[in-house]
């Protein structure tokens, strides 16, 4: 969904970018409290994961692609302020090294793909996570619902961009038709990566998951699991590369 | 202690996986937006970034002729500048732990 230069006009440009700069700032405060000698490293990997996942465009419907935006998938992880960061520096880079996604269209794709994807995702995985029962399949419901809406939500939020400030003058009802239509697609495919990312995560290490935090603490109150107080998670490393089922063979 | 840093380890390797390898195999078809966007008669208002000619412009690293080798390339890179990037800025604004924090911890914000 990386919008390029010339699709908005300057003055919607940088209204976003304001937004953008906002919500930055916002989340340069808010991550201070999320963030500590141990997630702060688990912030840069899940960032540098979410790049690479980017990459994998896999095809949906007549001809068209789509690619993980990962808004939701980052804030279950490290938080919702560190998350804003991680998606931001993501944008950063593809749109300063690798051309993908505009330069003056950088605080539209921030706003977009931060702010919404993560806003929505996360509000929605807070809001199923408290009234669904407690546990993984808890954790992985609210998620996947959370990262699949986050799609369809920042693609709309696109048209109304589009609605204020496109430059070309077709009509909005049917760009919000074509957008929200493909975008249900992809967003289908953003839930089964992230569920499949966080299922691997919280099969490994639950304790490095921020959003299923409150299972440490339930499992906390169980019996314990063995004297050397290791938790009750398996001891294997198991291969975290879930992804690659995604991956269009 | 030693799990997570294994933990890491093997997450940075499977971005690097992804990226490096794996990408090759993704679809090339326009995205949700590009696509809908020349459907609905406004892909041609796109205009060139103005980073368009850097060196690993479109995920292609320049000069190098094989295709597959030029993307597997552009992709490490970025996963390793977004870990450096990401990394380093989440490392210093979290919060110290007892040892390495000065003792004005109190005062923060």
């Amino acid at each position: 969904m990386h919008v390029p230069d010339g699709y908005l006009d300057a003055a919607t440009t940088a209204g976003t970018a304001a937004v953008a700069a906002a919500g930055v700032a916002l989340a340069l405060r808010g991550a201070r409290r999320e963030l500590d000698e141990r997630t702060a490293p688990m912030a840069g990997l899940t960032a540098a994961f979410v790049f690479a996942v980017q990459m994998m465009n896999f095809p949906v419907a007549f001809g068209t692609s789509g690619h993980l935006i990962g808004g939701a998938l980052t804030a279950v992880l490290v938080g919702p302020w560190t998350a804003v960061l991680c998606m931001t520096v993501v944008l950063l880079v593809q749109a300063l090294v690798f051309a993908d996604g505009g330069l003056t269209a950088l605080g539209t794709n921030v706003s977009l793909m931060g702010l919404v994807a993560v806003g929505v995702g996360y509000g929605a995985f807070c809001a199923l996570r408290s009234v669904l029962p407690a546990g993984r399949t808890g954790v992985l419901t609210a998620a996947g619902v959370g990262a699949f809406l986050s799609v369809p939500v920042a693609a709309l939020v696109f048209v109304g961009l589009f609605g204020l400030g496109g430059v070309a003058d077709v009509p909005l009802g049917s760009v919000a038709a074509a957008m929200g239509g493909v975008h249900l697609l992809i967003g289908l495919g953003e839930a089964a990566i992230t569920v499949a990312v966080l299922g691997a995560v919280l099969a490994v290490r639950p304790d490095l998951v921020r959003g299923a935090r409150h299972l440490q603490r339930a499992a906390a109150l169980a019996p314990r699991p063995d004297a050397a107080g290791r938790p009750a998670a398996p001891n294997t490393v198991a291969p975290v590369a879930a992804p690659a089922d995604v991956d269009a063979r | 202690m030693t799990r997570t840093r294994t933990f890491l380890l093997v997450g940075v390797v499977v971005a690097l996986l992804i990226a490096g390898v794996g990408s090759w195999y993704a679809s090339s078809s326009p995205d949700g937006l590009e696509a809908t966007a020349a459907e609905q008669g406004f892909g041609h208002t796109a205009e060139d970034s103005a980073t368009a000619d850097s060196p690993l412009a479109d995920y292609s690293a320049e000069g190098v002729d094989d295709e597959r080798l030029a993307g597997g390339l552009a992709g490490v890179t970025g996963v390793l500048l977004v870990l450096v990037l990401a990394g380093g800025l989440t490392l210093a604004l979290r919060r110290r732990s007892a040892s390495t924090t000065a003792s004005t911890s109190a005062g923060q914000d």
